[in-house]
Formats: structure tokens, C-alpha cells, sequence
């Protein structure tokens, strides 16, 4: 059950054929940040006058609005003039023998293919190499079904009317403090477009974006889905990937209209840092859904392993009558990792229905907080909910917290709440050892069994990485 | 193919096995009864590797090897198979993936083939269809909800697929109807064979009637005070736990 250990040896002395090419951009802004720096980033990436001034708009909120610190984490001050906006790609390694050994042996357990972890970690690769074939039979078939999935700097360019027509809609300019800057400084990201009644014919996964890897720390997407469309979309990897960047501030715009649905897949592990939390990267992402249509859903499914800091709520508008929102995660914490996540659920229309089931598991000196938001508008008569928020504690230096708010102004509503703490008793590891199983197998067995709610809502290959991925993140976790 | 001696076991602080002697050859089955605190759970637990021991003195060899410096999987792979007296439950986690997952890893650690799913079913079912055990406890996860009664057959019935060398049962019969005790019983016949051994920890004479042991072992304050054949069960039952004492020490108990 535990993945085969491989000689790393061999693996890399499977000398990868294509030879290595380094991508030197000369590109690049100074660090800091000011209108001229915005204005500058907008011509560099050749954008129409109406995008420039959305962003300065963005700015200019930005720098009224304090800092927030509500959440339960310690956060060390963030000094956003220290950060480039438009960076160069740091000198990258040659090959795979300058890489961290210990980077290669995670990507060895967690079975990522040879090719692929020379891309992972930053080895440049000469373009060629990098799927180009796939990436054209797959456009071809999307295409024929009309269904747009291009970079966002493409879709500002060639759709303008469509991301106006939608662009901040979901998360207005100056919903948050990091809301306010990703729309000011957002460098690049994914734009769907699902028309009426399109099937989109395939998972879209941010994979098949060449140069998914590199859209900076910034990210900003938007999802469209007609009428009666149906997408499932796939973000990020269970591959750890590293950056210098330490803030990475995504906002993510989903907006479903009648009887349409959209499907929200991410598995995140973002580097967390050495084992006291150093140089980890802080994961503060807005995500919502808006269920503007009628009978519309909206499901958000996320395994959270990765980041230093993890500050994230993906929420669901529940404005359509009979609309739905689904919220699965799995969220872990381990060594010094600190996590405080959960999700809102806005009932506005009649009749919606909305779920969330949360699994949050710490570690070492892991702390994890779920903080849930379920209101129920004077509007949404007839709203259900059902909230389960379980957690597990492993070991006894980490922490489990629940910040349930449940706001309801409508009396039909009927909103449940369960929640259980527990902990992988002696008890159970000793059984589980007592029929042969290994001390970590027995940890993961039970880790999975806990968390087999939330993978069962995963796309297929995403549930298998996910499983390694909760494997390789607990190592060490037991004694 | 089990030799305990001069055994000591501190708990916490506190001496519960105080140089306990016991022989188990392959085919017998012994029986150790004893009163509350004696030590009975203790022996079991610590056969199985169970923290929270501290083994102060003694030897135990399974086979040729030192049982003590095992690690418990190493000692369930190297044929070693404990019948919970209270069963725990591993909620999410489906008893069939349990057992299959235990049952390869036991088979990897002796350089066996590992079976896939079908070879397992197939083993699973012969099993339950010898035991008379529905293979609706398949479908669930590792005794969660299941009454007692459930659970011990469970502790059974992965006893007939982990086919130990050595199997200690736990006071299995404790809590059990006597519709659920004969069917223990007969699980544990079953298995009987000359190259088994069995160690049934028990509290009550009446299982005894169904597994009729070869040897009769009576554990009393940390040590096997008497040893007999089946029928020292019966003097047991007749006279209670007492009796042993003054056997044992007739000075103390007539004052």
C-alpha cells in the first residue's frame, strides 16, 4: 500500500532524452508597487485601455482598506513593495541533478512521471517537448463544441465582451484586501466559456495549459457556463511546487446560469516551508460561485495538503430558485502548518439546497481551523442545509478549531449541523498492527477512511493522486 | 512453539505478571482462567506487542525467535493472532479492504505472493460459508456498529483467514449469548489442528465445555499458580477462585 520506494539512482540516471533548454526573458519590473508599476504591467501584456483602468480602480480601493487579521493564524507582515509584479523567471536549474534531492524523492513517492518533474521543478524545458501535440488535438475537440478554455490574457484580448460582461462580477474589486489586490496586479489565469446546452466534452485541467505552471502568484480566473452547460474543472497538482513568490493571492469567479452546472476540482500542495514553517508559501484565495440561474449547482471539492498558510473560503451565491451548492474538503496540517478554511453558503432564492462536508486533519504542530458561513436571506424560503465538519487529530501538539456562524432570517429554513473530533486512538493503530499492518499504512488506512466522503466527490485520478499525496504529507505524523 | 519464562510485567508502576512460566506446544490448546486483576488481559496484550508494558524479566520465544523484540505486525506476520476481548472500531475504513490489506502484508513479510481481489474473495467466502457467518459483515466498516456478539464473530472469522499458528483468545466468550458461544466454539474446532496452538483466556468453565482444552491453567496474582488437565476447570467452578488459594497456602486462610 505504501508507494514503492524506487532507486532514485536509477530513475535519474535514465538520462532525459530531449536536453534542456534555458529560457532566458529579459522582461521583467522592479519590485514595488504603484500606478505606474499597473500601468506598466498593462502594456506589457498589451491590454485595452478598459482592463488598465479596471485595475488603477482595483488600486485605488486597495489602498484604503486595512489589513485584515480576524483569521486564527499568525501571519508575519507582508511588505507588498518588496514584491516584483512582472517578474523575470529566476535563473532556473539545468537538469534534475540540480534540483533538491528531497523534492525528487517526494515526486518518486507520489509516482509523477520523469518528464514531468523536470517541469515541476523549474527546469526549464524546451518548449517542444512540452505536450504542444496534446494540447492541439484537445483544442480541436473543444472547439468543435464551442467551448472556449484559453489563458485569461488571451480571453482579454480575443473575448473582451464576454469578460466584461462578467469580470468582477462574482468578486467584486473590493470584496477583500486580497480581492482588492489580485484585480489590480493579477497576472494571468484560466478563462471558460461553456455556451448553452454544451456538455463540455472533456475535464478541463489547468495541466493542458502550456505554461500552466508559471501563471505567478496572482492567478485570477473566471468560468462561464450557459444555460443547461454542464464543465468539470481540474486545478493544480499533487506534485509539491515551488516558488519564490511566498504570496499567492487567486481569485477564482464561477457563474452558472440556468440549469447549468459547474464542477470544481482543486488538489493544492503547495510548498509548505521546512519543518518549522520557513519559506512556505501563504495560500490566501477568494473563490465563489454564483448560482445565478435557476435550478443551477455549483460544487466546490478541494485537498488542501500544501502552503504554509492556507486561507481560503470557496462560496456559493444560491441566487437561482432550486439552485444547489456542494462543498467537499479535505484539509491537512502538518509540522508547522497553519490552515483556516471553510466555505460561505449564501441562500437568497427559493427552495436551494446547499452541503458541505469538511474533513480537517492536523498533525505535528499543525493547526486547522474551519470557519463556515450558512445564511439564509428574509428571501430563501424553503433553504436546507446540511453541515458536517469532522476533524482528526494525529498526535499531541496539534489543533483542531470550529467557527460555525449560521444566520437565518427565514423560518422554513431547516439547516443541520453535525460535527465530531477525533483521534486515531492507540487503540485502533494497534489493532491495525496487531493483523500485520504497518505502523503507517495502518495511518493512512484510517486516514482514508476518514476522508472517504470527500474523495468520493473527486474525478477519478484525482482521487488516486489525492490518496498518495494524504500518504507522503503524514509521514513521520505518528510518534 | 511458545515458551514464557519467569515473565515480569509493570504497568504504570505497578508488577501484574510476576514470573509467569507457560509452555504451549503446537497442537494443544490451554486454557488460563483466573481472578479479575490476576493478570489475564495483561499476558494477552503483551504477547501481542501491545505499548504500555514494561517487560522487567523473562523470556518468550515463538518458535526460534524473540518474540519480545518484534514489532506486533512483525509478530502477526510471524503467525501470532490475539481475539480482542473489546474489539475496536475503525469507522470509513470497509472490513474486506481491511483485511486484505493486513492479510498481504502478513504474506509479503513471510516472501509470499500477495492475492488480488479475487483470489481474496474467493478465500473470504470459503471462510464465512465454513464459519456459517453471513458475508453481510463484508459490507461494512471494521466493527463499527456491531454488537458485541457481532464483533466477536468478526474476531473469528479474521482468525480463520489470518490462519495463525498461535491464536489467544481474549475472553471471547465474554458478553456472548450461548447461540453465539457455540459458534465460537465451533470457529475455534475448526482450526484445530496439529500444527495450531491455542491459548483461551476465559473467566468461565462454559466455553471449556465447547473448546475442551488439553491443559487447565490457573493465573493468580501475576503467576500460574496450578495446572491440570480439563477437569481442574470443573474443581474450579465447583469451589471458585478461593479454593486455589487454600490449596495453595492453607496456613493463610485458617485463622
Amino acid at each position: 500500500m505504501a508507494t514503492e520506494r524506487n532507486d532514485i539512482e536509477n530513475a535519474l540516471n535514465r538520462r532525459y532524452e530531449a536536453g534542456f533548454v534555458t529560457d532566458i526573458e529579459t522582461e521583467y519590473l522592479p519590485p514595488g508597487l504603484s500606478e505606474e508599476v499597473i500601468r506598466e504591467l498593462s502594456a506589457k501584456k498589451n491590454e485595452p485601455q478598459w482592463m488598465t483602468d479596471w485595475r488603477l480602480k482595483a488600486y485605488r480601493h486597495w489602498l484604503t482598506m486595512p489589513v485584515p487579521e480576524w483569521a486564527k493564524l499568525q501571519i508575519g507582515p507582508i511588505d507588498f513593495q518588496a514584491i516584483s509584479y512582472y517578474a523575470a523567471p529566476k535563473a532556473r536549474p539545468k537538469s534534475l541533478d540540480e534540483v533538491d534531492p528531497k523534492l525528487l524523492e517526494t515526486y518518486d513517492k507520489l509516482g509523477v512521471p520523469l518528464h514531468e518533474r523536470a517541469k515541476l521543478a523549474g527546469v526549464a524545458v524546451d518548449a517542444v517537448f512540452d505536450s504542444v501535440s496534446v494540447g492541439t488535438t484537445f483544442r480541436k475537440e473543444l472547439a468543435e463544441a464551442g467551448v472556449i478554455f484559453c489563458s485569461m490574457s488571451e480571453a482579454i484580448r480575443e473575448h473582451a465582451e464576454l469578460v466584461q460582461q462578467y469580470l468582477g462580477s462574482v468578486v467584486p474589486v473590493g470584496d477583500n484586501y486580497f480581492a482588492a489586490l489580485n484585480s489590480a496586479v493579477f497576472s494571468d489565469g484560466s478563462f471558460v466559456f461553456i455556451p448553452k446546452g454544451v456538455r463540455c466534452p472533456m475535464e478541463l485541467s489547468t495541466y493542458f495549459r502550456i505554461n500552466a505552471m508559471n501563471t505567478g502568484q496572482f492567478e485570477r480566473t473566471l468560468i462561464i457556463a450557459e444555460e443547461r452547460s454542464h464543465v468539470s474543472y481540474l486545478e493544480g497538482c499533487t506534485a509539491p511546487q515551488r516558488d519564490e513568490n511566498q504570496l499567492h493571492a487567486a481569485v477564482v469567479e464561477l457563474v452558472a446560469l440556468d440549469d447549468a452546472q459547474i464542477k470544481y476540482s482543486t488538489v493544492q500542495n503547495w510548498y509548505p516551508g521546512d519543518e518549522n514553517g520557513v519559506g512556505g508559501i501563504y495560500n490566501f484565495v477568494t473563490k465563489r460561485g454564483d448560482c445565478r440561474g435557476a435550478r443551477s449547482k455549483i460544487s466546490w471539492t478541494q485537498v488542501e495538503t500544501g502552503s504554509a498558510i492556507t486561507w481560503k473560503y470557496p462560496s456559493c451565491v444560491l441566487r437561482g430558485d432550486d439552485s444547489s451548492g456542494e462543498f467537499y474538503s479535505v484539509a491537512l496540517t502538518h509540522h508547522a502548518q497553519q490552515a483556516d478554511t471553510g466555505t460561505k453558503m449564501i441562500h437568497i432564492g427559493r427552495n436551494t439546497k446547499s452541503k458541505i462536508i469538511s474533513k480537517g486533519i492536523s498533525a505535528g504542530r499543525g493547526q486547522n481551523s474551519y470557519r463556515g458561513l450558512v445564511k439564509v436571506e428574509r428571501s430563501a424560503e424553503g433553504a436546507r442545509n446540511y453541515t458536517q465538519c469532522d476533524s482528526l487529530l494525529i498526535g499531541k501538539k496539534c489543533g483542531a478549531h470550529t467557527f460555525p456562524y449560521i444566520e437565518v432570517k427565514h423560518p422554513s429554513a431547516i439547516v443541520e449541523h453535525e460535527a465530531t473530533t477525533s483521534k486515531i486512538s492507540d487503540d485502533q493503530l494497534f489493532y491495525c498492527r496487531s493483523r500485520g499492518l504497518g505502523e503507517e499504512d495502518a495511518v493512512s488506512m484510517i486516514v482514508d477512511g476518514f476522508c472517504k466522503q470527500v474523495f468520493k466527490e473527486l474525478p477519478m485520478e484525482f482521487a488516486v493522486e489525492a490518496k498518495k499525496l494524504l500518504e507522503v504529507s503524514l509521514e513521520g505524523a505518528v510518534g | 512453539m511458545l515458551k514464557i519464562e519467569n515473565l515480569h510485567v509493570r504497568i504504570a508502576g505497578k508488577e501484574i505478571l510476576k514470573g509467569l512460566n507457560l509452555t504451549v506446544k503446537p497442537g494443544e490448546v490451554h486454557a488460563i482462567m483466573g481472578p479479575n486483576g490476576a493478570g489475564k488481559s495483561t499476558l494477552g496484550n503483551v504477547l501481542a506487542g501491545r505499548e504500555g508494558y514494561e517487560i522487567t524479566a523473562g523470556t518468550v520465544d515463538f518458535g526460534d525467535k524473540d518474540l519480545l523484540q518484534l514489532e506486533p505486525e512483525e509478530r502477526a506476520a510471524e503467525g501470532l493472532f490475539l481475539a480482542f476481548q473489546y474489539p475496536v472500531e475503525i469507522p470509513g475504513v470497509n472490513n474486506t479492504y481491511f483485511l486484505k490489506a493486513a492479510l498481504n502484508a502478513q504474506r509479503k513479510y513471510r516472501g509470499e505472493s500477495e492475492l488480488d481481489s479475487m483470489q481474496f474473495l474467493k478465500l473470504v467466502r470459503e471462510k464465512l460459508r465454513v464459519l456459517h457467518i453471513s458475508d453481510e459483515l463484508l459490507h461494512r466498516a471494521v466493527n463499527a456498529g456491531f454488537s458485541g456478539g457481532e464483533k466477536k464473530r468478526n474476531e473469528i472469522f479474521q482468525m480463520a483467514l489470518l490462519e495463525p499458528r498461535l491464536a489467544i483468545l481474549d475472553e471471547t466468550d465474554s458478553g456472548l449469548d450461548i447461540d453465539a458461544l457455540k459458534m465460537v466454539a465451533e470457529g475455534v474446532n475448526h482450526m484445530r489442528s496439529a500444527d495450531r496452538a491455542f491459548i483461551v483466556i476465559t473467566h468461565y468453565q462454559r466455553l471449556l465445555d465447547y473448546i475442551v482444552p488439553d491443559q487447565v491453567h490457573v493465573l493468580a496474582e501475576g503467576r500460574i499458580v496450578e495446572s491440570g488437565d480439563k477437569n481442574l476447570a470443573h474443581k474450579l467452578e465447583e469451589h471458585g477462585y478461593a479454593w486455589i488459594e487454600q490449596r495453595r497456602t492453607p496456613e493463610r486462610t485458617s485463622v
